[in-house]
């Protein structure tokens, strides 16, 4: 197997994991983890096809827009944590109220 | 030169007058006036001059199409570009007195950060009206992204964090399948410039487009709040202090559907079947009824108005069954897309309107409950009349440029034979009047014992602006008609078939 289809098979595994991540558990950090499994992934497939024609050289392309990306997701990612610490400061609660997750014990409900 | 120059005026002059803000945050109220001046020199540098010679396009940097980026200025996106800069010179002016700190006051984290997102949700919007690159448009939907989030989160209150953190998880899915779409276009063609890719992809129904235009309409769906979508858009339209709503309701679902237009009727126009179109108009349909149904029930006045905006979200997407499907008929097919167009429009001037007279409101009757508005009509007059006016566009009442909207959607769906769509837009409108009838009937009632809190006549002013801009889109149909026309692609006058 080329080493191409190698890398887009693990994005695509990447992706499927972290989608799985995403809905199955409502921790919003997780979820936060998840998204850039998911990320990951999209981007490994993105590299693989800079591949996709064995007798041409590698598309360098697909490498510039994965780095603007990685940025990107690194900013989105940075704002949810913060987010998340703020509502989990401000709640006592990791989890979105009907997202059916137990509330911590003892904290009351907003 | 000059028109070069506009070009890139608009994107960069709000961009770099967010970073000042970030640095100097006591001028932001000053630089975002500064910018509302320049967006506004750079606008009628445009017009006229792609009024004259077509649409114009500019190679940043002189890179070509295939590795460079392209922005154009064609008429759909100069209309929105236009609309975009009405609503934040309203919003930029009447967010002063809640953010503009008053001299003496000591500076809260919140009037720091306002101006800095609001600018650069400018401009992302910016860019996005103009880029002709789907990754770049991936760039500047982020960016919009991540600064609507951080607008709705502003106050640091629980519902607010929830309601941010909630529109956060449904746009981090959205996008990542926007550029999972985008990666595997780039496999398929090997370029994301919309022209190129349209080029190519003529008369071809490859399955790796399919797939890659699935995930991506599935993406933008999400981000514009389409239907099945929407759970996060009332509680963060709803949530955000005035100002923001006006942008995050009236400007950032037009930047998603800005997108998916772009992508299904100019770079791969062929994609589209029936099935397709008829699916994406059925959830715009369901949006319709249920944005309407749900907002007659509210009893505060942002809930009512943000379900309103699930229900308007809804008639963007009649695009798809109107304007391509059964209708191949021409000249219809193009009407369909112009009707969409003046709704978007008189949308997002009226919504914002909208938002901004509730704003007002709230802080004059001390609630945000439509009943506490009793009697206000006669303490605020020109906020009655915006918010009444907003209602006619809204509602689609002649002479505004909603009625302009429903009625070329409506004579298309009568021409080509599709009456389910027609009785969609009537119910929708029927619908719209009852639930804007009810804050109306209130404000105007004549009880007047309560007692308000005076409202500034300036922060008055605008949302009335906003309103009469949206009637006039109406009664000057002709210029923004004949704008929207330059540069249209053709599958819009032919249909997507």
């Amino acid at each position: 197997m080329a080493s191409s289809s190698i890398f887009g098979l693990c994005g695509a595994l990447l992706i499927g994991m972290g989608l799985y991540g995403f809905i199955t558990h409502p921790h919003l950090l997780r979820r936060l983890l998840a998204f850039n499994v998911i990320g990951s992934g999209i981007f490994l497939l993105f590299g693989a096809t800079a591949a996709r024609l064995p007798s041409a050289a590698t598309d360098p392309v697909p490498q510039a827009l994965i780095i603007t990306g990685i940025v990107v997701a690194l900013a989105a990612t940075a704002l949810g944590v913060g987010l998340v610490l703020a509502y989990a400061r401000v709640t006592g609660r990791t989890t979105l109220p009907e997202d059916g997750a137990p509330t911590d014990p003892g904290k009351p409900p907003r | 030169m000059s028109v070069s120059l506009a070009i890139v005026a608009l994107v960069t002059a709000p961009l770099v007058a967010a970073l000042i803000a970030v640095i100097l945050p006591r001028w932001g109220p000053w630089l975002s006036l500064l910018v509302v001046a320049g967006n506004a020199a750079a606008l009628v540098v445009l017009i006229p001059a792609i009024v004259s010679q077509g649409a114009l396009t500019l190679p940043i940097g002189g890179w070509q199409a295939p590795l460079g980026i392209t922005l154009r200025a064609d008429g759909m996106a100069l209309a929105f570009l236009t609309m975009a800069a009405l609503v934040m010179a309203a919003v930029l002016v009447s967010a002063r007195p809640e953010f503009g700190g008053g001299g003496e006051v000591t500076e809260t984290r919140r009037q720091w950060a306002f101006w800095p997102l609001a600018l650069l949700l400018w401009s992302a919007l910016n860019v996005v009206f103009l880029s002709r690159d789907l990754f770049n448009l991936y760039v500047a939907l982020e960016l919009l992204t991540v600064s609507a989030v951080a607008l709705v989160a502003i106050d640091g209150k629980a519902d607010g964090l929830g309601a941010a953190l909630r529109y956060l998880m449904f746009a981090l899915l959205g996008s990542l399948a926007y550029l999972l779409g985008a990666a595997l276009l780039y496999a398929q063609h090997g370029t994301l410039d919309i022209a190129l890719l349209a080029d190519q992809a003529i008369g071809g129904r490859a399955a790796v487009d399919m797939m890659a235009v699935g995930l991506m309409t599935a993406g933008l769906a999400a981000k514009t709040a389409l239907f099945p979508f929407h759970a996060w858009l009332q509680p963060a339209h709803s949530g955000a202090p005035a100002p923001a709503s006006a942008m995050l309701s009236a400007l950032v679902p037009k930047a998603s559907f800005a997108i998916l237009i772009r992508i299904w009727f100019e770079a791969l126009p062929g994609l589209a079947t029936p099935p397709l179109l008829v699916t994406l108009g059925a959830m715009g349909a369901i949006a319709i009824v249920y944005g309407s149904v749900l907002a007659l029930r509210q009893t505060r006045l942002k809930l009512m108005i943000a379900y309103s905006t699930v229900a308007q979200i809804g008639y963007l997407f009649l695009i798809f069954p109107l304007a391509g499907g059964d209708s191949y008929m021409q000249p219809w097919a193009a009407g369909a897309w112009t009707g969409v167009m003046f709704h978007a429009l008189s949308h997002g001037l009226a919504k914002a309107s909208m938002f901004l007279c509730a704003g007002l409101w709230i802080v004059a009757a001390g609630s945000d409950r439509i009943e506490a508005m009793r009697g206000l009509a006669s303490a605020t007059p020109m906020i009655a009349s915006a918010f009444a006016l907003a209602a006619v566009t809204l509602v689609g009442l002649p002479p505004s440029g909603g009625f302009t909207a429903k009625y070329l959607m409506l004579t298309s769906a009568f021409v080509s034979g599709q009456y389910v769509w027609a009785a969609v837009l009537l119910i929708g409108g029927l619908l719209s009047a009852a639930y804007l009838y009810r804050p109306l009937a209130v404000a105007f009632a004549r009880d007047g014992d309560a007692v308000f809190k005076p409202v500034p006549r300036l922060a008055q002013a605008m949302p009335l602006m906003l309103a009469l801009a949206a009637i006039l889109l109406g009664l000057a149909s002709q210029g923004p008609f004949a704008l929207m026309q330059i540069g249209r692609p053709s599958s819009a006058e032919a249909g997507l078939q």
